[in-house]
């Protein structure tokens, strides 16, 4: 089931958690919130489940499947809500626990108990919980838990699952597992999904799209390529990985350097205006001579070989920080050892104007 | 200086937070003194006095028609009051945990105005109340009511006495716990009365219990307010504390103590009661996860 989110904001009290925020989820779809906290992704993860209401306003609307939800209460909405903290019932066990939403439904609708059973059954199976319907939750693992926080949800065959930063309080092995794990169960039910996260690597793995919010308002939508490949503003730029700021001019899309790179973003100059540019880890090079071009003069700091790249921090002159992310064979062809004088060389970089971008090769 | 001389002897050696076996030792002494004295012997008095004429006196004191009468009335206001105030207290910590409403700090400060009211004063506010002089006294006159020197004030007083025991257990327990169980519940289709009877109430159910267990130990002892709005009359308004003090007052100690016996013996019935619920609270918050990440 599809779910449109129309021109919706929602303060509490002096605080404003979202500004007229507006969204698409296609049917079908796995979409992730992504942003730092207290950018407004829960509360507009709450106000579509209805656990949250915004605020009056004639031209604000929720739709799911093009029919207006806003006046509905939370438990007719028919939605799944997996908290960051499971929210558990812990005096039940794991089976009545995923069975609860069923026993509750008024006794028209409701299935017999053996009915119940069966789909409890059929649910710990896809949870990989087979066996643990008799404990209770206080003796499951963080990661099953949270398994069971998502059978209960899918049990009542919502239209549409609502994850709140589901993997937040699992450690980092397990979530990595889940993950996998929640992404495999999407393409198996295809159940219209939105996730929130703060984790841009979780978002980008799992997501069909991502949408990337800051103080309460969205910066951009997209696919992962799009938003890690083509960011639109600086935010996006450097929430969805690192990035190095450093400032100069562009004249006829050449970078003409004015100040060494720095980690940080500056004050804008006055004079002739000069630009932030930007630019990840992985479009720098670093060469041991100055061939031809410009480059930052800097001193190797640290390296991190441990991985699939080599990450090498550099100093610049002025004390400002350059990470820099090249292959391993590039690296041991550099023969890079910390103390070492060499040149930062971007091969490619971001100009961030109002909204509109350049990209500089 | 050599390792070896550094080293204690294991006999000497201390953990570093804890006192000299001097301290420790005069410490548990002064306070198990202390216990004896305020504690025990005093309950050992009661029953020693109970039963200085032997058995048959103290059965005779128990049996006596107006101790019998203040028995069932005792009764009859804990059955009156206690379920009264687990009504109310789950109700109100329902209203103060779960939501947010104006006014709610006020609420708060109210539920503790019995602990903070001498119980004669709430004696006394019900009489200026309902007495045949009190602001409702014509009122009730008119319409055949007693409610002061007889059971319905008795009762009142008692309620308002013993009102904080059930929400003041139960309201940090439930605030404690929080809202996401019961938004869990929602989400999954559960109205308003199931959420609070199948997640909420489960979840506090000890702290009720412990609360109930108060209440109910406050309701039977009651001497102050009960006092001011029962009239003392033999048979009809007494309730057994009032009955311990008429008795004590003619010098009969005998059946004053036997009939004491009785709450002495209801209070170590609630202590050991107590006990077990505390463990079962214990237990039951003790909710942290024993993780064993799979």
């Amino acid at each position: 089931m599809s779910i449109e989110v129309r021109n919706i904001s929602k303060s509490f009290g002096n605080f404003t958690a979202l500004r007229d925020v507006s969204l698409q989820v296609h049917d079908g779809e796995l979409l992730a919130l992504l942003g730092p906290s207290g950018s407004g992704k829960t509360t507009l993860l709450r106000i579509i489940s209805g656990l949250e209401v915004p605020n009056p306003n004639p031209s604000s609307d929720i739709l799911f499947h093009g029919q207006s939800v806003v006046d509905r209460p939370v438990r007719h909405r028919e939605v799944g809500f997996v908290f960051q903290h499971y929210a558990l019932f812990r005096h039940m066990s794991v089976a009545d626990n995923i069975g609860f939403g069923l026993r509750m439904r008024p006794r028209a609708t409701r299935p017999s108990k053996s009915e119940i059973r069966d789909r409890v059954g059929k649910l710990l199976k896809l949870i990989q919980l087979e066996g643990f319907g008799d404990r209770f939750p206080s003796q499951l693992s963080g990661g099953q838990r949270q398994r069971v926080a998502l059978a209960r949800a899918l049990a009542v065959e919502p239209k549409v699952l609502l994850l709140d930063e589901p993997f937040g309080a699992l450690d980092a092995k397990v979530r990595q597992g889940l993950r996998t794990w929640l992404r495999r169960l999407h393409d198996e039910i295809h159940l219209t999904s939105v996730l929130v996260t703060h984790d841009q690597e979780e978002a980008l793995e799992v997501a069909d799209r991502v949408v990337v919010m800051n103080q309460s308002r969205i910066e951009q939508i997209g696919t992962p390529d799009e938003v890690f490949h083509h960011p639109k503003t600086p935010f996006v730029m450097e929430f969805l990985g690192q990035v190095n700021v450093f400032h100069g001019r562009v004249t006829k899309g050449k970078i003409e350097l004015d100040d060494p790179f720095t980690t940080e973003q500056h004050e804008p100059h006055n004079n002739s205006n000069p630009q932030a540019i930007y630019a990840r880890p992985h479009e720098l090079d670093i060469q041991r001579e100055l061939t031809n071009g410009e480059g930052i003069a800097a001193k190797v700091r640290r390296l991190h070989l441990a991985g699939p790249i080599a990450r090498v921090i550099l100093e610049a002159e002025n004390g400002g920080h350059v990470q820099v992310h090249l292959s391993l064979e590039r690296f041991y062809e550099l023969a890079l050892q910390p103390g070492v004088a060499a040149y930062v060389v971007p091969k490619s970089g971001r100009v961030f104007e109002g909204a509109s971008k350049t990209i500089l090769g | 200086m050599t390792a070896s001389q550094q080293r204690i002897a294991p006999g000497r050696m201390m953990p570093p937070l804890q006192e000299s076996s001097w301290v420790r030792w005069s410490l548990t002494a002064f306070s198990c003194s202390f216990l004896i004295l305020f504690l025990f012997v005093p309950l050992v008095v009661v029953f020693t006095e109970a039963l200085r004429k032997g058995f048959g006196a103290y059965w005779a004191g128990i049996t006596d028609p107006t101790a019998w009468s203040a028995i069932k009335l005792t009764v009859l206001v804990v059955g009156i009051s206690v379920p009264l105030n687990l009504v109310f207290g789950l109700a109100a910590s329902w209203a103060i945990a779960k939501f947010e409403f104006w006014g709610k700090s006020l609420l708060i400060t109210l539920i503790d105005l019995p602990f903070a009211v001498s119980p004669v004063v709430s004696g006394l506010i019900f009489v200026l109340l309902f007495g045949i002089h009190g602001w409702f006294g014509k009122w009730l006159d008119a319409w055949g009511l007693q409610v002061i020197f007889a059971v319905p004030g008795v009762v009142l007083a008692t309620v308002f006495v013993t009102f904080p025991f059930v929400a003041r257990e139960v309201i940090p327990l439930m605030q404690e716990q929080g809202t996401e169980q019961e938004q869990a519940a929602l989400t999954l289709g559960a109205n308003g009365w199931q959420t609070f009877w199948y997640v909420t109430l489960p979840n506090v159910r000890w702290a009720v219990l412990y609360g109930v267990i108060l209440c109910n130990a406050r309701a039977m002892g009651e001497f102050g307010a009960v006092s001011v709005v029962s009239g003392h009359i033999r048979g009809k308004t007494n309730t057994i504390p009032l009955h311990v003090e008429i008795l004590y007052n003619e010098y009969n100690f005998v059946a004053a103590f036997a009939v004491a016996s009785l709450l002495a013996l209801l209070a170590l019935v609630t202590l050991v009661a107590k006990t077990l619920v505390e463990r079962r609270i214990h237990y039951s918050t003790s909710l942290e996860p024993t993780t064993v990440e799979s």
